[in-house]
C-alpha cells in the first residue's frame, strides 16, 4: 500500500527470482510432515525439485531470511522478509526447509550463543545440513519442566550426561540435540539448569520411538548413558539454561499457536463439497453450519490477533507475554477445527487404512491435534502464565 | 494497513478516555436513571462532546467535522463503553451522519452535517420494525401524495427517538415486506402532524422511543438517496453502527474485566485472596484472551470501513458477533466472580451486564451475524 520505492523494487526482484527459481512441484501444498524437507545427514530428498529448491533458497540465505549473512542468513529487514513471505505465498511456494534448528535453536543461539557456536552451527542449520531435536521433557518432568533430572557433570573439559528425555520429536532422525541438563544438583530447581548441545551419534545415546494413538511415531524417548560432551558446547552461562529454555519456548509456542490461523483450505469449502448446499446456497446441515460459522469467527479473530501482535511489536507498542495467549488459543482452536472436520466428513473421516482418503490422514490428524494443548506447555500451564505475568494475580 | 493505532488515533483514544472518565462516569448514568430524567442524558455533556469534536468525529472536514473516520469513532465509543456514558453519539454522530454522508444530496449534507457535528441537531435512525433485527423487514408504507409521500407504520425501537430533532425513517415505496429493493429513506420532522413518539424504558437505562407514523406528509426534498434504493444506505449506516457497538462492547468488556481482576486481588475468603484460586485464575486468563481477540477483530472492522475494503461487511459481522459473545462472557463472569455484591444495585457491575445484553442485541446478535458471516462467505 504505502510501500517505499526501495521495497517495491525488492518485491519486483523477489517476484522475478521466485518465478524463475521455484520448481513447479514446489508450488503445491505438502502432503503432511513427511512430504516436507527436513534436511540433515540422513535426509533423502523426496524429489529433485525438493533438492533444487532447498539449494537455491539456501544459496540466497532465504531459508532463514532475517538471520545475518555471515551465519548463512539472508540479512533481510523485517519488511523485506514479510515481502518475501508474501511473494512465496502468492505462488503457493512451500517453505524450502522445515527445521527445529530454524524455528527454535537458531533464535536462541543468535541471542545467547558465543561467536564460535554461531559460526559452527547456524550456517549448517541454514543449509539444512544438520537436523536438530529438542531435549526438554522427561518422564518425570512434563508440565513441571524445571524439575528435570538429566545430569551433566563436569569431568575435565567434558560434561558427562546421564538421564532420559521423552517426547523428543524426530530424535531418531536428528543429528544433534539441544538439551536441558542439570549441571548443579544442589542449586534451587530453576537455577541448576544448563543448555547443552551434542551429537546424537555420540557413544551412549540411544533412542526409541513411541507409537501414538494416531498410529505414527513422531516422538521418541531418548536415553543418555555416560555421554561425553565437550564443555564448550554449553550455551550461555552455566546454570542459566532456564532463561534460554523460556526464550526458546516462546518461539515454540508462537509456532504451535500459528496452527489456529485460517489460510489453509477453508473449512466451509470442505463442508460444501462434503455435505452440499440447499437452493439458497446454504450448507444442508443447519446446526453444523452454525458451528462452522462460530469456529470461523474465532479463527478470523485469532488470525487478526496474530497480525495485530506482530504489528504492535513492530511499532514498539507490544503488550508482552502474549505467546502464552497465542499458544493457548491457537491450539484450542486447531483442536476444535479437527473435531469439526471429522464431523463434516462423517464416516469417510473414520477411515484408517486404504488407498482412498489418504490412508486415514484425517483421523490421524485429528488424533495428532489432541497433543497440541499438551506439548510446549499445556493449556493449563499457559493460563497459569497469563494469570501470573499479565494479570498479576496473587499466588499465580 | 497495519493493525495498530496511528499517533493521531492514540491521541483520540487518550483524550476520549480522560474525557468520559471525568465528565460522564457511571455515577452520571445512575443519577439520570434515579431521577427518571426526561431526556435520559445530560445536554451539557453533549455540548462538551461537540466542543471536543466527538460529535463530528466521522464527518468530513468540509462539513464541519473532524474527518477522523471510523477507527476514531470506535475509540470514542470504546471509552463510552468503559464509562457507560449516555449521549446520542451512536444515533446521531455515527448512524445518521453515515446515512446522510452516504445517501444525502449536496444540499442535505450541507444543511445537516455541520449541525450534527456542532451537536445542535440530534438525528435518529428509525429503521428496525422487528424485535429481533431483520433490517429488510420494513412494512411501513410510503405512498405517493402531492409532490411527496405519506408515511404510515410503526417503529418500536428508535434509539434516542424521544430527543431527536430529525428522524431518518425507512419506509417501503415498493416491493414485499422482506425485500431489500423498494425501501426508501425519508427525513422526517418529529413535530410533523401524524408523528407519535413515546419514550421506552429499557433495561440498560438507554434512550429509545416507540415511533408511530399515521399518514405523515413528507416533501420530495425529504427523500434521502434514491427512491427504492434506501437499503444500501441503511446497510452502510448499520455497519458503521455495528462496528461502533462492537467497540463499545469492547470497552464494556475491558472495564468489567479490570474491575473484576482488581476485586480478585482484594477480596478474601477462607483466609486468602480469592485471586489465588486456580479455578478463578484460569477463567480470568481465558477471558483476557477472548477480550484480546475481540479487540483485534473490532479494530479490523473499523479500519476496513475507513479503507473502503471490499470485505468490510464481513469484518463488521465478525466483530459484532465476536464482541457480542465476549461482552456477555465478560459481564456474566464479572457478576459471578463478585459474588453476592455483584447482584446489588449499589454496585456498578450490574449496569455493565445490562448494557452488554442490550448492545449485543442491537442491530443483530451473534446468531444474526454468524449467519451473515456464513452468507458472506457463501455457505
Amino acid at each position: 500500500m504505502d510501500e517505499t520505492p526501495e521495497l517495491a523494487a525488492f518485491r519486483a526482484e523477489t517476484r522475478a527470482w521466485l518465478e524463475e527459481n521455484c520448481p513447479a512441484e514446489m508450488r503445491t501444498p505438502p502432503g503432511g510432515d513427511n512430504d516436507m524437507c527436513w534436511g540433515g545427514r540422513k535426509w533423502k530428498f523426496r524429489s529433485e525439485a525438493q533438492k533444487q529448491w532447498l539449494e537455491r533458497m539456501a544459496a540466497k540465505g532465504w531459508t532463514v531470511p532475517e538471520w545475518p549473512t555471515e551465519y548463512g542468513g539472508g540479512g533481510l529487514t523485517k519488511d523485506e522478509a514479510k515481502i518475501l513471505l508474501q511473494e512465496m505465498r502468492r505462488i503457493r511456494a512451500r517453505p524450502p526447509l522445515s527445521s527445529f534448528g530454524i524455528w527454535m535453536l537458531g533464535p536462541a543461539l543468535l541471542k545467547y550463543g558465543n561467536e564460535a557456536q554461531k559460526k559452527e552451527h547456524l550456517p549448517k542449520i541454514a543449509r539444512g545440513e544438520i537436523r536438530w531435536c529438542q531435549g526438554y521433557s522427561e518422564p518425570g518432568a512434563g508440565s513441571d519442566l524445571a524439575s528435570l533430572r538429566t545430569s551433566a557433570i563436569l569431568d575435565g573439559d567434558e560434561y558427562v550426561v546421564n538421564g532420559s528425555k521423552i517426547w523428543t520429536s524426530y530424535a531418531d532422525k536428528a543429528d544433534w540435540i539441544f538439551c536441558l541438563v542439570r549441571t548443579d544438583p544442589d542449586a534451587p530447581k530453576h537455577l541448576g539448569i544448563s543448555f547443552l548441545l551434542f551429537d546424537m551419534e555420540s557413544p551412549g545415546v540411544t533412542t526409541s520411538p513411541i507409537k501414538l494413538i494416531s498410529g505414527y511415531s513422531p516422538f521418541c524417548q531418548t536415553f543418555f548413558d555416560n555421554v561425553r560432551v565437550p564443555a564448550e558446547n554449553l550455551v550461555g552461562t552455566r546454570g542459566k539454561g532456564w532463561d534460554i529454555a523460556k526464550y526458546l519456548l516462546t518461539h515454540e509456542r508462537e509456532m504451535i499457536g500459528d496452527m489456529g490461523s485460517p489460510g489453509r483450505d477453508s473449512m466451509h469449502q470442505i463442508a460444501k463439497k462434503a455435505i452440499g448446499t440447499d437452493g439458497e446456497g446454504r450448507l444442508k446441515d443447519s446446526l453444523l453450519r452454525a458451528d462452522i460459522a462460530r469456529h470461523e469467527i474465532d479463527a478470523f479473530a485469532f488470525a487478526l490477533t496474530m497480525e495485530r501482535v506482530k504489528d504492535e511489536a513492530k511499532a514498539g507498542q507490544g503488550v508482552g507475554a502474549l505467546s502464552s495467549m497465542l499458544k493457548y488459543y491457537g491450539t484450542e482452536l486447531n483442536k476444535n477445527r479437527q473435531e469439526l472436520l471429522m464431523s463434516i466428513q462423517g464416516s469417510d473421516g473414520l477411515t484408517w487404512e486404504g488407498e482412498e482418503r489418504y490412508d486415514g490422514a484425517l483421523a490421524r490428524e485429528w488424533l495428532r491435534s489432541r497433543a497440541n494443548s499438551i506439548e510446549g506447555g499445556t493449556s493449563e500451564v499457559q493460563l497459569n502464565i497469563i494469570a501470573k505475568r499479565v494479570l498479576q494475580l496473587p499466588g499465580a | 494497513m497495519a493493525l495498530v493505532l496511528t499517533d493521531e488515533q492514540r491521541m483520540v483514544k487518550e483524550s476520549a478516555e480522560g474525557f468520559f472518565a471525568e465528565n460522564a462516569p457511571v455515577s452520571q448514568l445512575r443519577k439520570l436513571r434515579d431521577a427518571a430524567d426526561a431526556d435520559g442524558f445530560d445536554r451539557g455533556l453533549w455540548a462538551k462532546m461537540a466542543e471536543m469534536g466527538f460529535a463530528g468525529v466521522a464527518i468530513p472536514e468540509q462539513f464541519g467535522g473532524a474527518g477522523l473516520g471510523m477507527v476514531a469513532a470506535g475509540l470514542i465509543q470504546e471509552a463510552i463503553g468503559r464509562n457507560l456514558s449516555l449521549s446520542p453519539f451512536l444515533s446521531s454522530a455515527v448512524l445518521s451522519a453515515t446515512a446522510i454522508g452516504k445517501g444525502g444530496s449536496a444540499d442535505q449534507k450541507a444543511s445537516l452535517l455541520p449541525k450534527i457535528a456542532a451537536g445542535e441537531l440530534i438525528v435518529a435512525l428509525a429503521a428496525d420494525e422487528k424485535a429481533r433485527h431483520q433490517p429488510a423487514s420494513i412494512a411501513t408504507r410510503a405512498e405517493a401524495s402531492g409532490n411527496g409521500f405519506r408515511l404510515t407504520g410503526a417503529k418500536p425501537f428508535v434509539l434516542d427517538g424521544h430527543v431527536a430533532d430529525r428522524l431518518i425513517v425507512a419506509a417501503r415505496t415498493s416491493g414485499a415486506d422482506d425485500e431489500k429493493a423498494g425501501i426508501t429513506l425519508f427525513l422526517v420532522d418529529p413535530k410533523a402532524s401524524g408523528v407519535g413518539v413515546k419514550r421506552r424504558s429499557m433495561v440498560d437505562s438507554r434512550n429509545a422511543a416507540e415511533l408511530t407514523l399515521d399518514g405523515v406528509q413528507v416533501d420530495g426534498a425529504d427523500v434521502l438517496g434514491e427512491i427504492g434504493g434506501g437499503f444500501a444506505i441503511l446497510e452502510a449506516a448499520l455497519d458503521a453502527g455495528r462496528a461502533c457497538l462492537a467497540a463499545e462492547m469492547l470497552g464494556v468488556s475491558a472495564q468489567s474485566f479490570d474491575t473484576t481482576v482488581d476485586y480478585l486481588k482484594q477480596r478474601e475468603q477462607f483466609g486468602v485472596k480469592i485471586g489465588t484460586f486456580q479455578s478463578l485464575q484460569h477463567r480470568a486468563a481465558h477471558l483476557f484472551c477472548e477480550i484480546e481477540l475481540a479487540r483485534s477483530v473490532t479494530l479490523k472492522a473499523l479500519t476496513a470501513l475507513d479503507e473502503g475494503d471490499e470485505r468490510a461487511a464481513l469484518f463488521v459481522a465478525l466483530a459484532k458477533a465476536k464482541a457480542g459473545d465476549v461482552v456477555k462472557l465478560a459481564t456474566n463472569e464479572a457478576v459471578q466472580m463478585h459474588g453476592g455484591i455483584g447482584m446489588t444495585d449499589e454496585f456498578d457491575i450490574g449496569f455493565y451486564m445490562k448494557r452488554a445484553r442490550a448492545a449485543a442485541e442491537t442491530f443483530g446478535d451473534n446468531a444474526f451475524h454468524g449467519d451473515r458471516v456464513a452468507q458472506l462467505l457463501n455457505y
